[in-house]
């Protein structure tokens, strides 16, 4: 009770100063991008104000091509008309500047292993999971093997916690978030289960209470726009492969 | 307690130098203990049991994986001397932001080597791509941290040691289109640090005619 008190005061205190300061920030974000969401999120949970712009990829607006110069991707974050690029940078940005509310822990080695795991899910996990989505037969078999064990990995991670990142939402939570999320989504339209509550129990129980938690759930992506355009992008990447 | 820190590490890898130059850089002593890669030993693989690769780092008993994870780690718990990362978290973000770009050059500069013909031209063109974007990024500071050596310099400055066998293989010169990195690095090499940590890029060199022969590259 004592803890809910202290941050809410800390949040409420930082709004104050927000609000003193003057301070703009602004999200280039698209509709769907599990990226951006992360940030949603992050900016959520410290109770930041900010305003959205929203970019349709096929039409990038200059505004997002002059902060990203480099990638031309969202999510870019605007903080006082500086931008920084790549969803965790922004995030170790958001969590340096903001200190209500934090998203890394302060122990450096279990710093390096949020880290670590953030990035096992952007360049393992994810990969893993979308080559099991766009193939098909046994070729999608095949795939079903490293996507398993990778997420055997993060169900190893979850031993003796509740989030990634112990008691609280934290900055690997955030990073994986997307998985609470898409997988539902990608199993429904593949018709095959991926994250099965028998031979992965703790990953299962973490997508709901992560999916449950307010500020994750109030903020998921239209599901009716997702299964659509992923079904879409299924059939695309299916038929380019066949030809 | 005195601190007991191992790296597990390949003495060619552009990856592991990263971390050679931060240990050195904070004046630490370590034990160094090259692995073989083809025959990975248990305590690689209890180590690091996610990648099985290195470098690994081992600090009293704890290992930390992935090169730029290592550097920010040693970072921040030997914190008072010689800091890499700025203070300032705006000045952080574009470290990290153009840290985590340097990756690409990974995997570019190994298809520059690995592969023939139309393939090696299209890495060859993202290579340079890449060190052309870097180079404008220094523009004209000493180092990318400025006037001080930092965290982007160490992420970036290990593959310079890379340079002439990738010169080699893909026909090109870096010089003629990156003189300004060329003479960062150079300015690098004077740190005892960078010096001491990077290898020799005739050997390098020696290191992919050997690794084009076993792959059957030819």
């Amino acid at each position: 009770m004592c803890i809910k008190k202290g941050i809410s005061a800390a949040i409420a205190l930082a709004r104050y100063d927000q609000n003193i300061m003057g301070e703009e920030v602004k999200l280039f974000r698209t509709w769907s991008s599990p990226f951006a969401l992360r940030i949603v999120w992050a900016l959520g949970i410290k109770a930041i104000e900010y305003e959205t712009v929203f970019e349709d990829i096929s039409n990038k607006s200059p505004s997002l091509l002059q902060c990203n110069p480099v990638h031309g991707k969202v999510p870019v974050l605007l903080h006082n008309g500086t931008p920084i690029a790549e969803s965790l940078v922004i995030l170790e940005y958001i969590d340096e500047t903001w200190k209500q509310a934090p998203l890394l822990p302060v122990d450096p080695h279990e710093r390096a292993m949020a880290r670590f795991w953030a990035k096992f899910g952007d360049d393992k996990v994810l990969g893993s999971i979308w080559s099991v989505f766009i193939k098909q037969g046994k070729e999608q078999e095949e795939a079903m093997v490293p996507a398993m064990e990778n997420l055997k990995f993060l169900e190893e991670e979850l031993k003796g916690k509740k989030f990634f990142g112990g008691e609280t939402i934290g900055f690997v939570d955030l990073a994986l978030g997307w998985l609470a999320n898409l997988i539902g989504l990608l199993e429904e339209i593949v018709g095959l289960k991926v994250v099965d509550g028998e031979k992965l129990p703790l990953l299962s129980a973490w997508m709901q209470e992560f999916g449950d938690a307010p500020i994750i759930r109030d903020n998921w992506p239209a599901r009716d726009g997702m299964i659509l355009k992923f079904q879409a992008l299924r059939d695309a990447t299916i038929a380019a492969a066949s030809k | 307690m005195a601190d007991e820190i191992i790296l597990l590490d390949l003495w060619a890898s552009m990856l592991g130098m990263r971390v050679r130059v931060a240990l050195a850089e904070k004046g630490l002593k370590y034990e160094y203990r090259e692995q073989d890669l083809r025959n990975k030993s248990p305590l690689l693989l209890e180590m690091n049991p996610v990648h099985k690769k290195i470098p690994v780092l081992i600090h009293n008993g704890k290992p930390i994986c992935e090169s730029l994870i290592i550097v920010q780690y040693i970072d921040e718990v030997w914190y008072n001397k010689s800091p890499l990362l700025p203070s300032d978290p705006y000045q952080r973000a574009q470290a990290r932001f153009w840290a985590d770009y340097t990756d690409k050059l990974y995997e570019l500069g190994r298809q520059l080597w690995l592969t023939k013909g139309e393939e090696q031209e299209t890495a060859k063109k993202g290579f340079m791509e890449c060190l052309k974007l870097l180079e404008g990024e220094l523009g004209d500071k000493p180092y990318f941290g400025g006037e001080i050596f930092g965290f982007l310099d160490v992420a970036l400055v290990t593959f310079s040691c890379w340079f002439f066998a990738y010169e080699s293989f893909g026909n090109f010169s870096v010089e003629a289109e990156c003189p300004k990195l060329v003479a960062w690095s150079k300015r690098c090499m004077e740190k005892e640090s960078v010096s001491s940590s990077l290898e020799d890029p005739l050997k390098i060199h020696g290191f992919v005619i050997m690794m084009r022969k076993e792959l059957g590259v030819e």
